[in-house]
């Protein structure tokens, strides 16, 4: 399991490359990208992510031991990037590859909305205005 | 009087400043703390909703007693992902 915070532009290729073995049929790979625009319709310079970085990484061992728990053949990276991003890179990878679809599917989905959920991470939007906001996830809602 | 490392993140962060021991009355608990930095700085107020402690790296309460030495992380809600 790779299960990572890191500061350095995340190459999703070698995440992948990680996660995948022989015993794999199919691979899920999502990313979180930084918008062009705010919900509000504003330019977004871009973004800045911090992290509890101990706590964090915990967070990804309990959520990956979860789905360990439930489907154990699926092989999960966990990858979050911390610090400035511009428009268009990767903030997050969640890569789950399992002997078929369904559980690759299930587990990646699981993961995104368990760290959003429950990872001590938090992103400030950049607006091309100037202005600086931390923003809050909505949890327990429909992911948009 | 124990010392206390205060750890705070995103606009708790720009307000409280970066991490920093702070000292603290015996029998001090983490809700004491909270309201040693809103005397400090009134304006986290307006962040106390939804707001976390950890305690050396793991989730704990407001009556959570304070031990010289201990990392008290104050934790606004997530943002992640």
């Amino acid at each position: 399991m790779l299960l990572e915070i890191v500061c350095d532009p995340i190459d999703l290729r070698s995440i992948e490359s990680a996660v995948l073995a022989p015993g794999c049929g199919g691979i899920v790979s999502f990313c979180g990208t930084v918008r062009e625009r705010a919900d509000d319709g504003r330019a977004v310079e871009g973004l800045r992510y911090e992290a509890h970085e101990a706590m964090a990484r915990a967070s990804f061992r309990e959520i990956a031991d979860e789905v360990r728990a439930t489907m154990p053949e699926v092989r999960l990276a966990i990858v979050h990037r911390i610090g400035a991003l511009n428009v268009g890179e990767i903030a997050v990878a969640v890569v789950a590859a399992a002997p078929h679809r369904a559980e690759a599917f299930a587990a990646a989905r699981f993961a995104i909305d368990a760290l959003k959920e429950r990872s001590p991470i938090w992103k400030q939007e950049r607006y091309c205005d100037g202005e600086r906001l931390w923003l809050e996830n909505r949890c327990g809602e429909e992911p948009r | 009087m124990p010392v206390v490392r205060l750890v705070a993140f995103a606009r708790l962060r720009e307000l409280l400043g970066e991490p920093r021991a702070i000292a603290l009355p015996e029998g001090a608990k983490v809700g004491d703390l909270w309201e040693t930095l809103v005397r400090e700085e009134p304006r986290v107020t307006a962040l106390a909703r939804g707001l976390r402690f950890a305690r050396n790296e793991a989730l704990c309460d407001a009556e959570t007693p304070l031990r010289e030495g201990d990392e008290i992380s104050l934790l606004p809600p997530f943002g992640g992902g």
